[in-house]
Parts: C-alpha cells; sequence; structure tokens
C-alpha cells in the first residue's frame, strides 16, 4: 500500500525582548542558574504579573508578518498542572481568544512548485524552566532563568505531507521571525523549538490517522530525522497490524532514538480558565498603524522583487527569499557581482552544494557573499570560465585566498583569449588526433555536434581549462570544415 | 450531585493533595454539601449573558521592556527547602 | 497611663484623637506603642489575634515617628501603632497567611499596603491571626488556633480577617489592615464591633498581598471609627504598576467629604437582604440604624437585587476556582513546607501540600478544581461568572435610584466556636450579604449599629464603585449621631 504522512507543527519562538513576559527580570541567555528569576518568576506568594509592551509588539508583527488577522481583544489563561520548572503550577497562556489569528506561510517544494502552509493561530505564553539532572545524589536541579520568557507558539494547519516540506516550512518561519527582529533565530539555545505532529494514511484516503506529537526538537537536521523516523515506524506499526496511539514522544537527536513519553490516555486536565490577575489585552488601531510602519521587508515581498527588478524565476525567488541570510546574502553577492542571475546560479548550485557537504549555515560561509560576487564578476568579464571559477571557489572556500582575484593571479588561473595562443593549442591537438579528425570529416552533421565535444575537452585539457571555450568552438569550426 | 469517593480520589491527584483515610469520609460529605449549594445555580436562566471575569470593564497595562529585577537569587532562596549551588533540589523528575 | 485630655484611656481613643495628641506632642509614639505592647503581652493570650508580635521593630519605628514629628515631619499617621493581616507580606518578618503552609516563610519583600503605611510613619506592632489563605467566615480555620471574640470569648470574632477586627476591639492596636473576598472586612467587623470598609475591586494594589481569589480579593482598613477608616484609606489607595488590577485613578481625600450632611441621601434597602437567614432581632437593629438615617434627612425606597440568594453559589465555583491555581504554587520546591523524605515527586507534592494546608483550604482547592475540570467547565465556572455578571448589573441598575445600599452586614451576630465547624454550607449563607458585592467589585463598609445579646451587629453600606468618600461620610455621620462604635468590651 502507498501511505501519505500528514504533518504539522507547534511552533515554539521566543521572543527577543529584554525583560521577561511578566516581569522585569532580564532573559540573556546563559546566566548563572536562578541569577535572573525574579520573586515574580519564582511564583513567590503576592508577587503579580504585568504584561511586557515588547511581547505584545513583537506578537503582533508576527501576525502582520505572516498575514494574519490580529485579535484586538486578547486574553491570557492560565494551563494548571505541576511540574518542577513551573513555578507557579499553571502556565500563563492564551486559548480562546490567542493574539494572532489565522495566516499564512508560503514554501517551495522541490517540484518547483509553491505551497502553502495555513497558520492556525499563534499565541502568547510564558516559557518554563529548566530541570537538570546530573550531580544532584539522585535529584536534579531547578533552574527558573528560563521561567517567563515570552514566547508565541505557532500552531500550523496539517498541511505538510513529508519531511522535507516540514523542514522547508520551519526554515522559512525561521526566517520570518529573524527578519522581523523578534527572534534570534538561534536554535541551539532553544531560541525556536518544534513540536511535530505526524500521522499516516492509506494515499487518497480522507480520514486522517492518529498523530503523535514529538515533542521540543532544536535543529532541522534533527526535526527531519525526527519525522522520517516517525512516518516509517507508523506505517511498520500499522502494516504489521498494530494501532498508532495517541502519544507524546521524544526524539534524541544525538542517538536518534526515539521514545514515548506519555500517553493521551494519562495526560492532564489543564483546567484553563481567565487568568484574574490579567486584564484583557486590548490593541488599538494606533498601535496596529505604528507596528505596521515599522515592518521589515518580508520574505513574501523580498521574492516577488527578486522576480520584478532582477527578473528571477519564481522558484528561485522563493528559495532565495525564504531565508534572511540567504537572501541577504544573494543580494549582496548580486550587487557586487552585477549579474543577478548567475549570483543565484552560485548560491543555489555551488554554494548550496559546498554548505550541504560541510554541513555550514550560509552566515557561516568562509565564502562570503563580496568573495563570490567578485568571483562571479569575473565570469561575466571572461577573465575566467565557469569551470577555472569553481576551482576559485575552492581555493576561496579553503581559505586560499581572500579575493578572486588574489587567487586567480596567484594560481594562474586567468582564461586564454589571445586567438593566436589558443589557435596554437588547437593545432596541436588536431594534429596529435589525425584519426578523429578523419571520422569527424567523414560523419553526418547531425552527429558532429558530439564529436565536436571530444576535441573542445582535449583541448581545454591541454589549456588547463584556461582557453576560453567560446574561442576554441569557432575554431574548431572553422579549421575542421 | 452526589460526589464519590473515586470522584475525591481523583481530584484530590488533580490538585497534587494528599487526604489521608480518617479525612476521605469526611471530605466526601462536605464537598457534595457545597456541591449542593453550587448546583443551585443552574435555576438561574444565564441564555444570552457574556461571563464576567472582572468586575471593572478595565484593559491591561503594558509594561515597559526594561530591566528593573537584579539578581537577588540569595535573598529569594533563603526560604528555600533544598538548593545546591543555586539550584532548587527536587526528587529526581522523570521525563 | 492615659492621655491627661481625655478621659478615655489610650487604647479606646480613636486613631484621629491620638493622631492630633501626637502631633500636639501630649504623647510619644514610644509610650503609644509601649502602651500596646503591654496589652498584647497581658491579653493576647485570651484572645489570640496576634501570630507574630513585632516588639523591637515597633518600638525602632516609634522612635524614628517621634522625631519626624518633633521635626515637623510626620504625617497625620505617623507614629500610629497598627497591625497587619498576616496575608500582607512584610520584608524580614514572617508572613504566614495562618497555614502550616507558610509557618516558616519570611517575604523578601514588602506589599505595596504595609509598604505605604510604613511610608506614612506607622509603627507595625506585628501580624494577625486569620483564617488559612483568608478562607473562613469564623477564623477557626487557623494553623494557629481559633481567634476569640473580644466580646464573648466562647464565641467567634468573624472571619477571614478575624485577628484584625478582634485585635481593634481588644484595643491591642489602634487600627489594622484586613482582606476581603468574600466579607472578611465586614462580617468580622460586625462580629467585633468595629468599623471595616472593604473598598471597590481596583482601589488598593494587591501586589504583596497573598492571593485567595484574585478577581474578588481586596485590602481594606478596619478601625474604630470611619474617620480613623478614611485616614487609613488615605495612604492604602491609590495606584501601583506592579498590579495589573489596579485602578490608575486618582485617590480623594477621603476625610475631607465626612462632615458633608446627609440630606437628600437615597438609601435603597434590598428586600432580598431583610428575609432569609437574618435573625430576627438583627433585622431590628437595622431597622433602627435605618431609622437615624432618615432622622438625618435621608431618604429610603425598597429595591431588588434579585440574585442575591444565588450569589453565594456563584461565589463558591469563582473563589475556589481561582483559588485552586493561586495556591498551586505552594508545592514544597521553591518556599514553604516541604514534607519529610519525599519518596519521588509526585509524592512530595502531594504530602506537602496534604500536611501544609489545613483541611477547608483542601476542599476548596477540590471545589475549584473539581468546577474547572474537563467537562465541567461550562455547567460550574462558565455559569458562576454568567450569574457574575446579572448580579454587577443589578447593581448598576439600583444604583441609578439610590446613592447607597443598606442592610445587615451579616444575618447573625457572632456564633459560638465549633457551632458550625461541620456544616460548610452554613458557614457559606453567613457570607450572604457580602459576597454579592465582591462579585460586582463593589465597595461595602460595616458600622457598628447596636447590639443583640451582647454581641455588636454591623449595619452595611454599599456604594457605586469608587464611591468610597460616600460611604464614609455616611459612616461618619451615623457616628456623630450613636455612640455604638464607642462601645467596649468588658476587658478592654
Amino acid at each position: 500500500m502507498e501511505w501519505e504522512a500528514v504533518i504539522g507543527l507547534e511552533v515554539h519562538v521566543q521572543l527577543a525582548t529584554k525583560t521577561k513576559i511578566f516581569s522585569g527580570a532580564s532573559t540573556a541567555f546563559g546566566a548563572e542558574p536562578n541569577t535572573q528569576a525574579c520573586a515574580i518568576d519564582l511564583g513567590l506568594p503576592g508577587t503579580l504579573p504585568v504584561v511586557n509592551e515588547e511581547a505584545i509588539n513583537m506578537a503582533i508583527k508576527f501576525g502582520l508578518g505572516v498575514n494574519a488577522e490580529i485579535n484586538k481583544v486578547n486574553v491570557f489563561e492560565r494551563k494548571n498542572y505541576f511540574y518542577p520548572d513551573l513555578p507557579k503550577g499553571y502556565q500563563t497562556t492564551q486559548l480562546d481568544k490567542p493574539i494572532v489569528g489565522a495566516g499564512t506561510v508560503d514554501i517551495a517544494l522541490e517540484d518547483g512548485s509553491v505551497h502553502t502552509v495555513r497558520i492556525h493561530h499563534a499565541h502568547l505564553e510564558e516559557d518554563a524552566g529548566k530541570s537538570l539532572h546530573e550531580d544532584f545524589a539522585g535529584m536534579s536541579g531547578i533552574d527558573l532563568n528560563r521561567a517567563g520568557t515570552p514566547l508565541i507558539e505557532v500552531v500550523t494547519e496539517p498541511d505538510m505531507r513529508n519531511a522535507k516540506q516540514a523542514v522547508a516550512f520551519a526554515r522559512k518561519l525561521h526566517s520570518i521571525v529573524t527578519t522581523l527582529g523578534i527572534c534570534d533565530g538561534d536554535m541551539s539555545q532553544g531560541s525556536m523549538r518544534f513540536d511535530v505532529n505526524v500521522s499516516v494514511r492509506p494515499k487518497g484516503q480522507e480520514k486522517l490517522g492518529t498523530r503523535t506529537e514529538t515533542k521540543n526538537l532544536n535543529s532541522f537536521r534533527f526535526m527531519e530525522a525526527a519525522i522520517n523516523k516517525e512516518i516509517q515506524r507508523q506505517i511498520e506499526a500499522i502494516e504489521d497490524g498494530f494501532e498508532i496511539i495517541q502519544e507524546t514522544r521524544l526524539y534524541n537527536g544525538d542517538t536518534g532514538e526515539a521514545r514515548s513519553m506519555r500517553s493521551k490516555e494519562e495526560a492532564n486536565d489543564y483546567r484553563y480558565f481567565p487568568c484574574p490577575d490579567l486584564l484583557p489585552v486590548v490593541i488599538d488601531d494606533s498601535r496596529l498603524d505604528k507596528l505596521r510602519a515599522e515592518m521589515p521587508e518580508m520574505p513574501e515581498v523580498r521574492k516577488a522583487r527578486f522576480i520584478e527588478e532582477l527578473g528571477l524565476s519564481n522558484y528561485d525567488a522563493e528559495i532565495l527569499s525564504g531565508e534572511k541570510a540567504t537572501a541577504d546574502y544573494f543580494e549582496a553577492a548580486a550587487k557586487t557581482s552585477g549579474d543577478a542571475k548567475l549570483a543565484a546560479n552560485w548560491v543555489l548550485g555551488e554554494l548550496a552544494k559546498t554548505l550541504n557537504q560541510n554541513d555550514t549555515e550560509i552566515k557561516d560561509s568562509p565564502v562570503s557573499a563580496e568573495m563570490l560576487g567578485g568571483l562571479i564578476a569575473r565570469i561575466k568579464d571572461n577573465t575566467i570560465s565557469g569551470k577555472i571559477a569553481k576551482q576559485v571557489f575552492d581555493a576561496l572556500w579553503k581559505g586560499e585566498g581572500s579575493t578572486a582575484d588574489e587567487v586567480i593571479e596567484k594560481k594562474g588561473l586567468k582564461q586564454v583569449t589571445d586567438t593566436g595562443a589558443i589557435e596554437a593549442i588547437v593545432d596541436e591537438v588536431l594534429a596529435a588526433n589525425q584519426a578523429q579528425v578523419e571520422q569527424y570529416q567523414a560523419a553526418e552533421e547531425a552527429k558532429r555536434g558530439k564529436m565536436i565535444g571530444f576535441f573542445v575537452g582535449q583541448i581545454m585539457k591541454a589549456s588547463k581549462g584556461k582557453a576560453n571555450p567560446g574561442m576554441v568552438n569557432q575554431l574548431l569550426k572553422k579549421k575542421l570544415g | 450531585m452526589a460526589i464519590d469517593r473515586s470522584t475525591i480520589e481523583s481530584v484530590a491527584h488533580l490538585a497534587r493533595l494528599s487526604i489521608s483515610e480518617d479525612e476521605v469520609r469526611q471530605t466526601t460529605d462536605k464537598i457534595t454539601a457545597i456541591m449542593g449549594l453550587i448546583d443551585e445555580m443552574q435555576a438561574v436562566n444565564t441564555d444570552g449573558v457574556e461571563p464576567l471575569a472582572h468586575p471593572l470593564d478595565a484593559t491591561q497595562r503594558l509594561r515597559v521592556d526594561e530591566v528593573t529585577e537584579p539578581n537577588q537569587r540569595e535573598q529569594l532562596q533563603a526560604g528555600a527547602p533544598a538548593t545546591e549551588d543555586g539550584l532548587f533540589l527536587v526528587p529526581r523528575v522523570i521525563e | 497611663m492615659s492621655d491627661p485630655t481625655s478621659t478615655k484611656p489610650i487604647h479606646q481613643q480613636s486613631l484621629a484623637e491620638l493622631s492630633g495628641a501626637l502631633q500636639a506632642g501630649k504623647v510619644s509614639s514610644v509610650e503609644l506603642t509601649q502602651h500596646y505592647l503591654d496589652r498584647i503581652k497581658q491579653l493576647n493570650n485570651k484572645i489570640n489575634c496576634f501570630i507574630t508580635v513585632t516588639e523591637e521593630q515597633a518600638l525602632e519605628q516609634a522612635k524614628a515617628a517621634d522625631t519626624a514629628i518633633a521635626a515637623g515631619n510626620a504625617s497625620p499617621l505617623t507614629g500610629i501603632p497598627l497591625a497587619h493581616k498576616d496575608l500582607f507580606c512584610t520584608e524580614g518578618v514572617k508572613t504566614s497567611c495562618g497555614s502550616k503552609m507558610l509557618d516558616n516563610w519570611v517575604a523578601p519583600y514588602e506589599s505595596t499596603v504595609t509598604g505605604n503605611l510604613k511610608a506614612a510613619g506607622t509603627v507595625t506592632l506585628g501580624k494577625l491571626n486569620m483564617d488559612e489563605f483568608a478562607m473562613g467566615g469564623s477564623n477557626e480555620n487557623s494553623f494557629y488556633g481559633p481567634v476569640r471574640n473580644p466580646w464573648n470569648k466562647e464565641m467567634v470574632p468573624g472571619g477571614s480577617s478575624g485577628g484584625s477586627a478582634a485585635a481593634v476591639a481588644a484595643g491591642l492596636a489602634v487600627a489594622t489592615t484586613g482582606t476581603d473576598t468574600g466579607g472578611s472586612i465586614r462580617q468580622p467587623a460586625s462580629m467585633c464591633g468595629i468599623t471595616g470598609l472593604k473598598p471597590t475591586y481596583g482601589r488598593v494594589s494587591r501586589w504583596g498581598m497573598v492571593a485567595f481569589a484574585s478577581s474578588l480579593d481586596q485590602a481594606g482598613p478596619m478601625a474604630r471609627t470611619a474617620q480613623d477608616a478614611a485616614m487609613l484609606l488615605n495612604v492604602m489607595a491609590g495606584f501601583d504598576p506592579k498590579d495589573s488590577t489596579c485602578m490608575d485613578r486618582a485617590v480623594p481625600d477621603y476625610t475631607a467629604t465626612l462632615d458633608q450632611p446627609l440630606k437628600g441621601l437615597r438609601i435603597g434597602l434590598p428586600k432580598e437582604y431583610f428575609a432569609e437567614g437574618l435573625d430576627a432581632k438583627v433585622e431590628q437593629v437595622i431597622r433602627d440604624a435605618i431609622a437615624e438615617y432618615e432622622k438625618l434627612g435621608a431618604t429610603v425606597k425598597e429595591i431588588s437585587l434579585p440574585r442575591t440568594h444565588h450569589s453565594v453559589a456563584a461565589y463558591y465555583v469563582i473563589a475556589p476556582a481561582e483559588a485552586s491555581a493561586n495556591l498551586s504554587r505552594f508545592d514544597g520546591v521553591r518556599f514553604g513546607y516541604r514534607c519529610e523524605d519525599p519518596k519521588d515527586l509526585e509524592d512530595l507534592y502531594k504530602r506537602s501540600r496534604g500536611e501544609g494546608f489545613g483541611s477547608e483550604v483542601k476542599n476548596r482547592i477540590m471545589v475549584g478544581a473539581y468546577a474547572l475540570s474537563a467537562g465541567y467547565y461550562d455547567a460550574y465556572y462558565a455559569k458562576a461568572q454568567k450569574i457574575r455578571r446579572l448580579i454587577r448589573d443589578d447593581f448598576l441598575k439600583a444604583f441609578e435610584e439610590v446613592d447607597v445600599i443598606m442592610g445587615p452586614t451579616a444575618p447573625t451576630p457572632a456564633f459560638p466556636i465549633g457551632a458550625k465547624a461541620n456544616d460548610p454550607v452554613a458557614m457559606y449563607l453567613g457570607d450572604i450579604f457580602t459576597i454579592s458585592t465582591n462579585l460586582a467589585g463593589l465597595p461595602g463598609m460595616s458600622v457598628p449599629a447596636g447590639f443583640v445579646d451582647g454581641l455588636p451587629v454591623g449595619l452595611q453600606i454599599i456604594g457605586p464603585h469608587f464611591e468610597e468618600a460616600r460611604l464614609l461620610n455616611a459612616g461618619h455621620q451615623f457616628q456623630q449621631e450613636t455612640d455604638w462604635h464607642l462601645h467596649t468590651p468588658s476587658e478592654a
């Protein structure tokens, strides 16, 4: 049977405010345990929350960034459960009246099409602290520095069908929140954490299968692996005659192992009710107008600009605008090189391949956008060929020079465009391959195109790739008749 | 509504309260009586009435995003039952 | 020791009188403070209204107050010895909430109410007994034992601010602070023969006041006279950015309007407040008090607050629901009581909470958790919030026709200790006349209006939102014509 996976995401995005959502304690990462947990964060008796304006503003910006409705009256509720990292015994969150309503995010699929993922809603809530399990003689240590850090939880509709789509969405979301400046996007510090809901169903079936939720994935790679593993697990279980149990699962990125955390039956009864310590948050038009005016260029808008102004294809524009870091890189490279299409090809081709092979993020690329732009400029002005350019790129990657010109100069890779010099090489190669010359001349016109490639290859080899391929072709055609 | 023993036990679990064997009976009787009083509410017609969470029709005031709470770990942990290296200690948390 | 200009002993004088004596240099704050500390030593074992006495700190504050007075830097409250309900956080002094759970807890911060009063130069004698976490109407639910009514020590003082009421009645503090979630200032004020005011919700900051039910709790003054209450409210009230529910609204000088004549004041008498469960003798006291107001030129009109009976049911959903979440933080992890040798996390939670809380608190937490649990929310919590709106709207409508509403504070005078211990419903119905003002967020006051069988009875005055001045004016004018507030129990 052919199976189809159905995937929805819940994404926790830590907002880049200076202070907690309900207290004036700092949110800076990496402080000594409990030095940024004030009386309010600790839930000490008699303390009260007051809402951080910037958290509200950032959530609104997110809503504007995903074309969502902003709920002008939104309400904080208490979600009740006991856990040591949850100081008050309830999480202050939003349920019925979240700040951000339904919206959309577009992602590029591998087949070149563009797919829309619907956002169900996004709500504001407070983060929990952390439990540390080492070194306390059988006890756990609780650090509440993170408790009260503002989060938006973005909940999608189940609109993704495979891990690649889920990752594409996650990357796009990353781009949106970093473009907006509402999240530092640092996944290794937990600034974005993904819960993935996965179910499978026979292809063509409308009804959704039973889903599981794998929590707290904090890298794109882990997310992809965890989803693929879970899809596989579910398919195998069903094919072996088992039923899927609705449960929460954990995936260990380091070992690649997944396991059940708790099943829905023993899940908590959260007893949500409106938080009586807080009043409804009312967002007026003047706040909305002000925030709208402050919005940076969003990926969608940038994409449209890439198509209209730079002449990129829909697909290339989607991919290049998807992540802010990539888009910034591309624009800088396009500007330096003076050829946007060539820059797009390089960023999506050689650069993407090399980044991937070396497991490197674009922001950490040893070849900067300016370096790549300089390299492309040399292709454009015929100083080097595309093939030589790859050598120059590799050299730049390895740190063998700080500009393309430096590498070209040092390695003597400058393209030979002198007709006389190229002609000498052509003559040499033709003389050395007389049999092939005769074959060529006896061949029908239709087969000659393919055969000429042999001579081009020999000539490029003899010139160490430096001969201008256009000129080589012209000379060959003339000499071979 | 009569509240039975198992309901009391499950609510006590939900609220993380140990109820001793001696207490269960009295607790069950008292809560049954209280729920009887509460159920009188059902006689009130509330069709079309919006719930009221706060007596004043006020809205949330927002706080400027500035750090106002310095590190006070020492004072704040002075009354803690068990701490080590600045962490609150609890029996091992199993995820 | 007594003030030579007065025939009354110090501890029977009002705050206003003592303030005058202090400012005039007729008595020092140290003398006053020592007088009250001596009385506490002498009488607290009989009344049990103090949980903590802060003798050393009180005398230091008194010295500072005397210096301020001598330097001419005094406020009207400078040097006045007060005591606070033990759920106001006081930096460096234990705040127990009448619970084993917090028997060892010292807040590292100060409540806004006590902070404001300290900043005004008052002296803190100590912290007062109360029903555990303010849950109760008799002050029998305290880890520190019941408070006894100074008028008859076999009787309860009312609750939950029973210690606060008894301390004023017994002359162990000039005035005190209390909190009122369903009547916890007014009902003990009535039962102990003192004046108590619950302000409008949002008038006084809740910061540092350990929460029972956040949308209902409000702190207020408990004192001998309406004038004293006005002087205290002047300092207690006001905007506090640390409490989201505290209103940013100017505080009038509540003493400035005390002397306004009451001619033309329109008084509404809810017929429901003179029906169900009202003791006939209490009713007579209240009718006599109303007649006094008519003599002062007020007009009286019968009104209806038809949901009065159901206010109790709605309240006993909303308050426990909020409490069930508010009290989840008492988990034995970061502060407060932790059970011995927990075998695992669940054991830590269940035993710390099971052993740390008393039975009334546990029952209310369970009622609240039950009312919020899956499948019951609409039938209980949502229903109660809808009734809450109806109740508030009934009041708003009534205030279109009348300026104040009057009636009994409680259906009966103080009852014997233990009488309702096993009947929670009977106990809860004792709040029937006070609960709806909390649900509606209105200010309410109890003033001494007479006696039944030697026990005091209070008249309740309810006003529109933020009209505390009107209540204090009405109370003060009544106290110019009557002397019920001047009666003192034999030992005081």
